[in-house]
């Protein structure tokens, strides 16, 4: 087997939050424990209800963030070791918000070249037909070259972001939310551009996203986050034909299909969200899971391989109480 | 069911808004019609910037002051809505009309507290003495599915989570027994689960207590699983109206077929394929704007989209296209 392009083990981002302005600061497990390998050209996405940690593996994996605990590794190699220029170059983001995330001062020409020039490659001749190479790569005619983000549609921009990503040929690309704020005609015009570039250059991406119809478009791998830890992932068929954590089963459900015979659907998950610096005992989704029982309060489930990946529910686990047999439950 | 024949609770004819900009008056809203019935959800879908929320706040009477508003009509329950004063206005907010907005915190303050706020928004109104209002806003939080809703009147809005905040801006919305709730973008800032929860919630309870709800969303799915009444919204124009299962089901307009192939489907778009675009960019609306302003990334434009709109389709179903079948027949656009 190859080595994948990208490898978690053990990872772990503890913050220490103050509660309050006199109390003592506590440990805010944003990251717990997380083991993942990607495989060159997957796409792997990440989905999971607000704060429960993708941003924060998104940026652990830039080198943004130095993890508290574990390893992250690229084609093998320890990142932790390598310098962050030196990882720039292989792994690269595109973030949501196409507006912010570019310099309002600075000519596109500027923006898209900027990786280039702090990584000291090639002349401004070789770096500008870089640039128009890029460019055309993500389908901007190169008469943007001297305008400004202002002057650009948001999926114009969102194209410049990804050609900044891409003008270092990163081998995998980190998207957190790379069309929640776009139109939706102009949504599904980035995904496909993101489709194609995986194809054509063999990337390799994370992808994260509230939009689960837009994951099981575009992901060949599924991890599903919440609070801090992966409850299930396994490839985007058997994730979504069959979905076994009582959590991966709800987001699934609470997906809107433009069905108008179709009404609203019941989630049957209570509303109590867990407050990430206590979060609750044993199972930390028990508390709004419709199949909990005293076991799951007391007792961490733990990986459980399903057929493409892992579950982490007592429900799943042959050595536990609660396990049935009848994974259709 | 409501009965068409049935009086609408809000009539708006021609509503048009324009903004004087420094490069040329704005033309925000042209022209927008549409009726709605007690009990009747209607969800306005569009592209960002088409002045769907502007359309919301013309109702409402909340426009900014550089703002000019003009219609033929705005009927609501016989009040003439363009010749309210704002005294008159006030008292319809908050009162008859209730709003939800995108953010929780538009809507409450975060210096009080949850029962403060509740018991105010009905006595402003109504009234009643602190001891019903405050029995009102517990029965409220429990109707939206709060939790505790006693111990709850005392926190204040950072002590709850976003989709608590939103259930106790809905459950504020209801103090009065509002006959109109306008809610714009209401759970896109939420999580999936989340939303699916408030948005049950607000049909249930807009069904129960037979109250007209303008739902205002860029997801299609929010529209297909709500609406009762669709209006798909371009640069400034419903260029599509009807009944959710005639707009999603025999979409007439190009620019809705558009939308509808742009999304992906599970069991209908194939994963990993290319999903439908509509290429090209809106158009400015800045100056004289004539014709269909969808006909510079319209496949099937012509010269005679420069020129006047007709109204196609039978009522309830209307759309604005020059062809009288939406240029559903035509070629070139993908399945
Ligand atoms: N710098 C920080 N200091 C302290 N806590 C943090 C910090 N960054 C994130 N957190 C906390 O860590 C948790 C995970 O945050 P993160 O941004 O990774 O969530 P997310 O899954 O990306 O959410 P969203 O979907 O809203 O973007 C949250 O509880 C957040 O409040
Ligand atoms: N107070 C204002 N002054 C000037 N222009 C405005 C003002 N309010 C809105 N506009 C402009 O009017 C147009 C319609 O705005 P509106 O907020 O109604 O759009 P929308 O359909 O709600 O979009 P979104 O989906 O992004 O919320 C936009 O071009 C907007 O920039
Ligand atoms: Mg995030
Ligand atoms: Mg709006």
């Amino acid at each position: 087997m190859n080595t994948p392009v990208l490898e978690l083990k053990n990872v772990a981002k503890t913050y220490s939050v103050k509660q309050g302005m006199f109390g003592k600061p506590k440990p805010l497990k944003a990251v717990n424990d997380v083991s993942l390998t990607l495989n060159k050209g997957e796409v792997l996405g990440l989905v999971g209800e607000s704060g429960c940690g993708k941003s924060t593996l998104a940026k652990i994996l830039l080198g943004l963030e130095a993890p508290t605990e574990g390893q992250v590794l690229v084609e093998g190699e320890a990142i932790g070791g390598q310098d962050r220029l030196a990882l720039a170059r292989r792994i690269q983001p595109i973030f949501q918000d196409p507006y912010s995330s570019l310099n309002p001062r600075k000519t596109i020409a500027d923006i898209v070249s900027l990786p280039l020039r702090v990584h000291g490659i090639g002349d401004a001749n070789s770096r500008a037909k870089s640039v128009r190479e890029t460019l055309d790569m993500v389908g901007l005619p190169a008469r943007v070259l001297n305008t400004y983000p202002s002057q650009m549609s948001g999926g114009q921009r969102q194209r410049v972001a990804i050609a900044r990503a891409l003008i270092m040929r990163p081998e995998i690309v980190i998207c957190d939310e790379p069309t929640s704020a776009l139109d939706v005609s102009v949504q599904s015009q980035i995904l496909n551009l993101l489709n194609d570039l995986r194809e054509e250059f063999g990337l390799t991406y994370l992808f994260i996203s509230h939009d689960l119809a837009v994951v099981e478009h575009l992901a060949t791998r599924v991890a599903v986050m919440y609070l801090g830890r992966i409850v299930e992932e396994a490839n985007v068929t058997d994730l979504f034909e069959e979905p076994r954590h009582p959590y991966s089963r709800a987001l699934l459900n609470s997906v809107l299909t433009p069905d108008p015979s179709k009404g609203v659907p019941d989630t049957q998950l209570g509303a109590a969200y867990p407050n990430p610096i206590a979060p609750p005992s044993g199972c930390h989704f028990h508390p709004r899971c419709p199949f909990a029982q005293a076991h799951c309060k007391t007792c961490v489930p733990t990986p459980i391989p399903r057929d493409s990946g892992h579950v982490e529910c007592h429900l799943h686990d042959p050595d536990s109480p609660m396990y049935s047999a009848d994974l259709t439950v | 069911m409501t009965q068409e024949t049935e009086k609408p609770l809000l009539s708006v004819r021609g509503l048009a808004l324009d903004i004087p900009l420094a490069s040329g008056m704005l033309h925000a809203v042209r022209g927008i019609d549409f009726d709605l019935h007690r009990g009747e959800t209607l969800c306005i879908v569009g592209e960002s910037g088409s002045g769907k929320s502007l359309t919301s706040l013309a109702i409402m009477g909340l426009l900014d002051k550089n703002i000019r508003r003009s219609a033929e009509r705005m009927d609501f329950n016989g009040i003439e809505l363009t010749k309210a004063s704002n005294r008159q206005m006030r008292t319809l907010r908050g009162d008859r009309i209730a709003m939800i907005f995108q953010e929780p915190m538009t809507s409450l303050n975060p210096a009080y507290t949850i029962g403060d706020q509740l018991i105010e928004a009905l006595r402003l109104h109504r009234k009643v003495s602190h001891q019903v209002a405050r029995a009102r806003a517990i029965e409220l939080l429990e109707k939206v599915g709060i939790t505790a809703a006693e111990s709850r009147l005392s926190q204040y809005p950072h002590q709850l989570s976003g989709g608590l905040r939103q259930r106790v801006v809905i459950a504020m919305a209801l103090m009065c027994e509002p006959e109109l709730i306008i809610a714009d973008e209401p759970t896109t800032a939420l999580d999936v689960t989340i939303q699916a929860q408030i948005l049950s919630l607000l049909v249930e309870l807009t069904r129960e207590m037979n109250v007209a709800m303008i739902l205002i969303t860029h997801d299609l799915g929010v529209v297909a699983r709500v609406a009762d009444k669709v209006g798909v919204m371009y640069a400034g124009e419903l260029v599509e109206t009807g009944p959710a299962s005639d707009v999603f089901g025999q979409p007439m307009h190009p620019y809705t077929r558009g939308l509808l192939r742009c999304i992906p489907q599970p069991g209908k778009t194939e994963r990993g394929k290319p999903l439908g675009t509509i290429p090209g960019i809106v158009p400015s609306l800045v100056g004289e704007v004539s014709g269909c302003a969808f006909r510079t990334r319209c496949l099937h434009a012509t010269d005679t989209c420069r020129e006047a709109i007709p109204e196609r389709g039978e009522a309830p179903h209307e759309f604005l296209c020059i062809y009288p079948d939406g240029a559903l027949n035509a070629e070139g656009e993908l399945a």
